[in-house]
């Protein structure tokens, strides 16, 4: 009984995962831009649900009626203004990457230390639906539930529009040949543009659901960003059901090991996979090719 | 070849040095502890502009190599003679790049530099899990009794050392094949270059640089703690410095230099560690205009012709 219960935990600890890999998957893996600075949106989504729980007294959830779209825009001003000028210079995709990611590296300096200034460096945290739940006998808590639950729901919207619609169609050519899918027709720098969009809008809302059961600090965003990028690289760059498989196997490992060994150690062992996908498979656990 | 740096450079450059060496008699001591830190950077720098800048493998692990220079010395300060303390961060330095090197010879491009993103962050919890478990406490002393002049003699040999040696080693078949590297590398293993061997290699004597010079710079700190050790505006601050000066062999130098002054600014008000995360935020800008020839090389001659005569 007890082993279920540390299992249940870790899959839902895993959906959480899958949750905050989402987003960067569809700008890794879609939009084709390493962007470090993820997490800082991530972080920024936390602390707007604090300070909509802290000064207003509302539903932390509510939040997210600013906090997405304004992460939505500041992402797609970030691509329009930035990273458009590196993607027009760059001469093959291998400079582009090393210019994106050292903007982005960046990018991740300016959005922490604008944090830092503001808001302090402490940690923070608050109370939103700690109550248990109980399935088939063991217990987890209700926010916990909550961002499994949306992760599963995310995944699933995600991988219907990439794989049903004929934007989604596009985003797919996209992302396998951006040359190619020019060629045919599809704008691939506004796509791209909303595909990195909405990555970030998606940070936002990972951040303000797991801002509900952690506790975060301003400089929490480097953290996020090298879990999620763990998780995509393992589930498959740009590929949703693997992303939410590798996070779910992330978590999986984290709540083990950590069980087994010591909690302190749970970023080490995540890491240690990390290492071994890489050496191993670096095209990803559910990869096809 | 014939024109090059040899005739007037070097005289000169010699110059400077003793010029350099002999300064602390004359100046403040606000001024030393400002070019002691110019000496760092200027070392730091050019040592992983050496390896990534040639190569073009970015390598965001800085802030491990100068944490783990920082333990080591001060994990040894009190137990053997400071110079074999000084040594032995130079030798941890060189041995965990061996060993990442070794295991990270598989990945190219972005998935390296996620890597060496990641291992800093590892690296850290490492030292900080066993810190707060088995030490029992996360801070750590620092003992050591020396002068701002002597860390200035220190630091400044260190930083002519490895501006003169990797300017020498950019010259050599060593230099020239971490360039083939960098230009392409299933080329240049073809043409003969035993590419696993040149990466690894320079990648760690890169790297016990890196490490001896943050294992110096720990020496002013009264004490240190993981978040100080590994702080990551380290991988930051040297990588923005490399792009800075551009690609040639005195640029980073230059770059390592002229980010120091500005830095001024913001350090006098602020509380330390706020003062790490804010000089980058200052300085952020610069990184949105990252060039294979820096703005410094170009505005500098005399460091990109030195820079083409070794190429």
């Amino acid at each position: 009984m007890f082993l279920f219960e540390v299992i249940l935990n870790a899959l839902v600890l895993g959906g959480m995962y899958a949750l905050v890999a989402l987003g960067l998957n569809l700008q890794y893996g879609v939009a084709r831009m390493m962007n470090l600075s993820y997490g800082e949106f991530f972080m920024a989504g936390a602390f707007g649900a604090f300070w909509t729980v802290m000064l207003w007294k509302l539903d932390p959830l509510l939040a997210m009626i600013a906090s997405v779209p304004v992460s939505f825009v500041a992402n797609w001003l970030i691509y329009r203004f930035l990273l458009l000028r590196l993607i027009r210079r760059a001469p093959d995709q291998d400079a582009l990457d090393a210019d994106v990611i050292l903007v982005t590296f960046g990018l991740l300096f300016v959005f922490q230390g604008l944090a830092i200034v503001n808001w302090g460096g402490e940690y923070r945290g608050y109370s939103y639906l700690a109550v248990p739940v109980k399935i088939l006998g063991a217990e987890v808590a209700l926010n916990r539930l909550l961002a499994f639950l949306a992760a599963c729901v995310l995944a699933a919207v995600l991988f219907v529009i990439l794989g049903l619609t004929r934007t989604g169609a596009a985003l797919r050519a996209m992302a396998i040949d951006p040359v190619a899918a020019r060629l045919v027709g599809i704008d691939v720098l506004k796509l791209s543009a909303l595909a990195f969009a909405a990555g970030g809008a998606l940070a936002a809302i990972s951040g303000t659901l797991v801002s509900t059961f952690i506790s975060f600090s301003a400089s929490i965003g480097v953290v996020y960003t090298l879990k999620a990028l763990i998780v995509i690289i393992m589930g498959g760059v740009g590929r949703m059901m693997g992303c939410l498989a590798a996070g779910l196997l992330l978590g999986l490992a984290e709540s083990l090991g950590g069980y087994l060994t010591d909690p302190g150690l749970t970023l080490a062992i995540n890491f240690a996979l990390f290492l071994i996908v890489l050496l191993v498979r670096p095209t990803g656990l559910f990869s096809r090719g | 070849m014939s024109r090059g740096g040899r005739a007037g450079g070097w005289p000169r450059s010699r110059l400077a040095v003793v010029v350099l060496a002999i300064l602390p008699r004359f100046v403040s001591d606000y001024r030393i502890s400002l070019l002691i830190s110019i000496f760092a950077y200027v070392a730091m720098a050019t040592a992983w502009s050496f390896f990534s800048g040639a190569t073009r493998y970015i390598s965001l692990a800085t802030s491990a190599f100068v944490g783990i220079g920082v333990y080591a010395v001060t994990l040894s300060i009190d137990r053997v003679p400071l110079a074999l303390g000084l040594a032995l961060a130079a030798l941890a330095g060189f041995l965990v790049a061996l060993v990442v090197g070794l295991s990270t010879l598989r990945l190219r491009g972005v998935y390296f530099v996620i890597f060496t993103f990641g291992l800093a962050e590892l690296i850290k919890q490492l030292v900080t899990w066993y810190e707060v478990n088995r030490n029992k406490n996360l801070m750590r002393l620092v003992f050591a009794d020396v002068s701002n002049v002597f860390l200035y003699e220190v630091l400044l040999a260190v930083a002519v050392l490895t501006v003169a040696g990797s300017w020498l080693a950019g010259r050599t078949r060593l230099g020239f094949a971490l360039r083939a590297i960098g230009e392409d590398e299933t080329v240049a293993r073809h043409t003969g270059v035993n590419t696993t061997l040149v990466k690894v290699l320079v990648f760690a004597l890169t790297a016990s640089v890196i490490a001896l010079t943050g294992a110096v710079l720990s020496l002013r700190y009264s004490y240190i703690d993981p978040n100080i050790a590994f702080n990551s505006a380290w991988s930051f601050q040297v990588l923005i410095m490399s792009l800075l000066g551009g690609g040639t062999r005195l640029g980073p130098a230059a770059g390592g230099d002229s980010a120091r002054p500005p830095l001024r600014v913001p350090g006098g008000h602020v509380s330390p560690p706020l003062r790490h995360r804010a000089r980058p935020l200052l300085r952020g800008h610069r990184l949105l205009s990252p060039r294979r020839r820096g703005p410094l090389a170009r505005a500098c001659p005399r460091a990109g012709r030195v820079g083409r005569t070794a190429a």
